[in-house]
C-alpha cells in the first residue's frame, strides 16, 4: 500500500530529518543538545500519526513524552549539572565490544523484521472514522482491556506511592512556621538584633561600593552596613575618608567654577591649593561629630 | 466533513486556509500590541496614574514605538550562551505561541461580504483539538527551559528549572478542569464545545472546574501573583535577563500571544464562545448568533478575560516559591481531580436513567445529612479545652498585663485589660486645674513616659 501525495511528501520531508536528528542524540556532546534531538523526533514522530489518522496518538505523544517526560529528564539534567561532559573511560571491562555485539544483533533483528513485514490493506478504519477516533479508542481501552488499564492504573499509582516513601524523610523537630519565626524575632529584639533588613552599604556622591559604610539619621557612619566579611578581612573604608575625598572635589569645582581651574596661571593655582586643603582637613575632622553639617 | 467536529471545512480549499493563517497571525500580532496598551493603561488607571498617553490618540501607539525601539537595539550575543540553543529558544516560545488559535473558533459558518462563500470562522478543527491545545502549551514551555540553561548564566538558569517545575504542576491542574469539560460536551472538538453550550455556558454547572482554571491559566503564562520564572525582586528577569533587542521581543511577544491562547481557550470551553450573552441571544430568534455578530461576543469575552489578567496582577502580590508549588500540588490538584470524580459519578448516574430531579433530591438529603452530621458530631477542640487544653494557650497569661513586657510597648491579649494611661490621667488633672497653678511634678513623670 502507497501514501497519498502528500503524505508521501511529509513523509520523506520529515522522515530524514528525524534521522538526523535521532544521530544527534547519539554524537550530541551536551546533554541538553541530545535532549533537544530527542525532542524532534518526537514532535516528528508525532506528525507522522496524525498524518495517518491517528491524531489521538499524534496529540497525546507530544503532551505526555515531549512535554512531560522529556522536559521532567531536562529539569533532572538542569539540576544535576548539565555541563559536565560525560567520561568516556570504561568503567566495566569490555564494556563497548559487548554494546557494540549487542547493538549489531538489534540492528539484525530489526532488519528481519522489517523485511519480512507486509502492508495489507487498513482493516476497520472507516468504522473508527465513524466514530471518531478518541472515541473508538476509549471503546477499545475502556470496554475490551479494561481490566489490563485498571491493573496499569494500579502498578503506576503504586510506582508513584513508592517514589514517595522511597523519598521520604522524616522530620526530626518541629518545623517553624512563618509565625513562630516572626515572634522569635521580635523576642530577639532586647539582645540588639533589628526586625528590618540591615542598612544597605554607603551611596556617596563619587562612591557606591560594599566596603564604605552608610550613614545614620544622626549623621554617624553605621559599620554594620558593611558585609561583614569586608569588616573582618579589614577592608572596609572610613566614611571619614570618602567624604575627605569628595569634599576636595567640591573644592577644587568651586574654584574652577570662579575661573582658577588648572588652565589659570600658576600663581593663582598656588593661591587655590591651600584653600582646598584648608576644606578638606575641616572636613575630615568636622565629619566624626557632625556628619549632617558637613554633607 | 470530519466527524465528531461541529463545524463544516470540506468547503475549505488549501488557499482559505491560507489566508485564515494569516489572518490569524494577523490578528495576533495587532492584539498583543492592543494587549500592551491595554495592560498598561488598566493598571495605571489602578494605581492612579494616567498611564502611556503620549504616542497617538490615548497613547494607542505606544507599544508600536517600544516594538520599533526593541527592534532597533543593539542584539547582544551572550559569550557563554550555547549558540544554536540560545538562537532556537525564543523562536519554539513564538513558534508554539502562535499555533493554539488555529482550533479556536471565533464565530460559525460566516459569509464572506461580496460573495456568496461561506466558511467556519475558525481554521481547523479535530476531535482532540483542546488536547493540541495542550500539546503547543507544553511545547512553548521548551522556549523557556532552553533560553534559561542556553543563557550560561545563573539567573536565567533559576528562572528557567523554577518555570519548568511551574508549568508541569500547573498543567496537571488545568489539563483536570477541562477533563470535566470533555465529561459535559462528550467532546474534545472546539467547535462541538461551543456547539453543545446552547442552553448553558459551562463556567456556571462547572464553576469548580472554572475557577481551577482561572488560578492555572494564569500560572501557566507565568503572569503576577505567579511570575516566579521572571520574579524582578528575585533573578533580575529570569530566563529572559540575558536576551535583548529581537530576540528579547520574541520572548516579549511569546508571553502576550498565551495570554491571548487561555483567555480563548477560556472563552471557549467555559464562556460559550461565540455564544451572544443571554438576553441578547433570545432577540429575534437568536439573530445575535449568526452572521459576523458572534466574532463581536468572542472578542469581548477574550477581552474581558484579558482584562481579569490585569486585574490579579494590579491587585495581588507575587506567592513565595513553596508556597506556590504546595497550593498547586496540595490545593488545586486534588480540588480538580475530587470535581472530576463527583462529575463523572453525576454523570454516570444520568445516563443510567436517574432523572435530574431525583439527582437534586439525592444531592439535598446527602448535604442535610452531612451537615447535620457535622453540627451534632462532639466537638473535638471543645472537649480539649475542658481538660489539659493545648499547649498553645500554656503562654497567655492569666490576666496581669505588663504593658512594657520585655522593654517593649506590647498590645493587651484576649482577656487583658489595658490599664488607665498616664496621659489620660493627666489630661484630667489638667481639666480639674487652673491653667498657670503648678502642675509641676506630673508633666516630670509623663514625659518620661512618653519618651520610653
Amino acid at each position: 500500500m502507497t501514501a497519498s501525495g502528500a503524505e508521501a511528501a511529509l513523509f520523506w520531508v520529515l522522515a530524514p530529518l528525524m534521522v538526523l536528528a535521532a544521530l544527534g542524540l547519539l554524537f550530541a556532546r551536551k546533554a541538553v543538545h541530545a535532549a533537544v534531538c530527542v525532542m524532534f523526533v518526537m514532535v516528528g514522530l508525532a506528525i507522522l500519526y496524525v498524518a495517518q489518522e491517528a491524531p489521538f496518538l499524534g496529540v497525546v505523544q507530544v503532551v505526555v513524552y515531549t512535554g512531560a517526560v522529556m522536559m521532567l529528564f531536562l529539569f533532572v539534567l538542569m539540576l544535576v549539572g548539565v555541563d559536565s561532559a560525560d567520561s568516556l573511560t570504561e568503567t566495566i571491562r569490555g564494556q563497548r565490544w559487548l554494546g557494540v555485539l549487542l547493538g549489531l544483533g538489534l540492528v539484525v533483528v530489526l532488519l528481519g523484521v522489517i523485511a519480512q513485514a507486509a502492508f495489507p490493506p487498513a482493516v476497520g478504519l472507516a468504522a473508527t472514522e465513524e466514530l471518531t477516533n478518541p472515541v473508538a479508542l476509549a471503546r477499545v481501552l475502556l470496554g475490551d482491556y479494561v481490566l489490563a488499564m485498571e491493573v496499569v492504573g494500579v502498578l503506576l499509582v503504586t510506582a508513584a506511592l513508592a517514589g514517595l516513601v522511597l523519598t521520604h524523610r522524616r522530620r526530626l523537630s518541629v518545623r517553624p512556621t512563618q509565625r513562630v519565626l516572626a515572634a522569635a524575632r521580635v523576642a530577639a529584639l532586647p539582645q540588639g538584633s533589628t526586625l528590618t533588613p540591615l542598612p544597605a552599604p554607603g551611596v556617596y556622591a563619587q562612591n557606591n561600593a560594599m566596603d564604605t559604610p552608610a550613614l545614620g539619621p544622626d549623621g554617624e557612619p553605621l559599620p554594620h552596613s558593611v558585609p561583614r566579611v569586608l569588616r573582618i578581612r579589614g577592608q572596609e573604608r572610613s566614611a571619614t575618608a570618602v567624604l575627605a575625598e569628595e569634599e576636595t572635589l567640591v573644592a577644587r569645582d568651586d574654584l574652577r567654577l570662579l575661573g582658577v581651574g588648572p588652565a589659570a596661571d600658576a600663581t593663582v593655582e598656588q593661591v587655590g591649593d591651600p584653600v582646598a586643603t584648608g576644606t578638606t582637613d575641616a572636613g575630615a575632622t568636622d565629619e566624626g561629630d557632625e556628619d549632617g553639617e558637613v554633607r | 466533513m470530519i466527524p465528531g467536529v461541529a463545524s463544516d471545512f470540506s468547503n475549505d480549499w488549501l488557499w482559505v486556509s491560507l489566508i485564515k493563517a494569516v489572518l490569524i497571525v494577523v490578528f495576533l500580532l495587532t492584539s498583543v500590541l492592543f494587549a500592551i496598551w491595554f495592560e498598561r493603561k488598566v493598571v495605571a488607571r489602578m494605581q492612579v496614574r494616567p498611564g502611556p498617553n503620549w504616542h497617538g490618540p490615548f497613547g494607542l501607539l505606544q507599544s508600536l514605538a517600544d516594538a520599533m525601539k526593541l527592534l532597533l537595539k543593539e542584539d547582544v550575543n551572550v559569550t557563554r550562551a550555547d549558540r544554536i540553543v540560545y538562537l532556537l529558544a525564543p523562536m519554539i516560545s513564538v513558534f508554539c505561541a502562535l499555533l493554539v488559535f488555529a482550533v479556536i473558533p471565533f464565530g460559525p459558518e460566516v459569509t464572506i461580504p461580496f460573495t456568496d462563500y461561506s466558511t467556519p470562522a475558525q481554521l481547523t478543527d479535530f476531535p482532540v483539538a483542546v488536547l493540541y491545545v495542550l500539546a503547543c502549551a507544553s511545547m512553548g514551555v521548551y522556549g523557556i527551559v532552553l533560553g534559561g540553561w542556553s543563557s550560561g548564566s545563573t539567573y536565567p538558569l533559576l528562572g528557567s528549572v523554577r518555570s519548568t517545575a511551574q508549568v508541569i504542576s500547573y498543567e496537571l491542574a488545568m489539563g483536570l478542569s477541562l477533563v470535566s469539560v470533555f465529561i459535559m460536551a462528550g467532546s474534545m472538538s472546539t467547535s462541538q464545545i461551543v456547539a453543545s453550550q446552547t442552553s448553558i455556558w459551562w463556567f456556571l454547572p462547572l464553576l469548580p472546574a472554572f475557577v481551577v482554571y482561572v488560578i492555572s491559566m494564569i500560572g501557566e503564562t507565568n503572569r503576577l501573583p505567579f511570575d516566579l520564572p521572571e520574579a524582578e525582586g528575585e533573578l533580575v528577569s529570569g530566563y529572559m535577563t540575558e536576551y535583548s533587542s529581537m530576540k528579547f521581543a520574541w520572548f516579549f511577544l511569546a508571553e502576550y500571544i498565551n495570554m491571548l491562547n487561555v483567555s480563548a481557550v477560556a472563552t471557549t470551553l467555559f464562556l460559550g464562545g461565540w455564544r451572544a450573552p443571554w438576553p441578547l441571544s433570545a432577540i429575534n430568534d437568536g439573530m445575535f448568533n449568526t452572521g459576523w455578530w458572534p466574532v463581536l461576543w468572542f472578542l469581548v469575552k477574550l477581552w474581558l478575560v484579558m482584562f481579569v489578567f490585569v486585574w490579579v496582577r494590579g491587585t495581588l502580590l507575587r506567592l513565595r516559591y513553596d508556597q506556590f508549588m504546595s497550593f498547586g500540588w496540595k490545593v488545586l490538584i486534588p480540588v480538580a481531580l475530587v470535581w472530576v470524580v463527583v462529575l463523572s459519578v453525576f454523570q454516570y448516574l444520568g445516563l443510567a436513567g436517574v432523572t435530574r430531579t431525583q439527582l437534586i433530591t439525592g444531592v439535598a438529603v446527602a448535604a442535610v445529612v452531612v451537615i447535620g452530621l457535622l453540627w451534632l458530631w462532639p466537638d473535638r477542640k471543645a472537649k480539649a479545652a475542658d481538660g489539659a487544653g493545648p499547649p498553645g494557650d500554656a503562654r497567655r497569661p492569666a490576666g496581669d498585663f505588663d504593658a512594657f513586657a520585655d522593654g517593649f510597648p506590647v498590645p493587651p491579649l484576649p482577656g487583658q485589660v489595658l490599664p488607665p494611661s498616664p496621659r489620660a490621667r493627666r489630661h484630667v488633672m489638667q481639666a480639674a486645674d487652673v491653667p498657670g497653678t503648678s502642675a509641676a511634678p506630673d508633666p516630670a513623670v509623663d514625659r518620661s513616659e512618653e519618651t520610653r
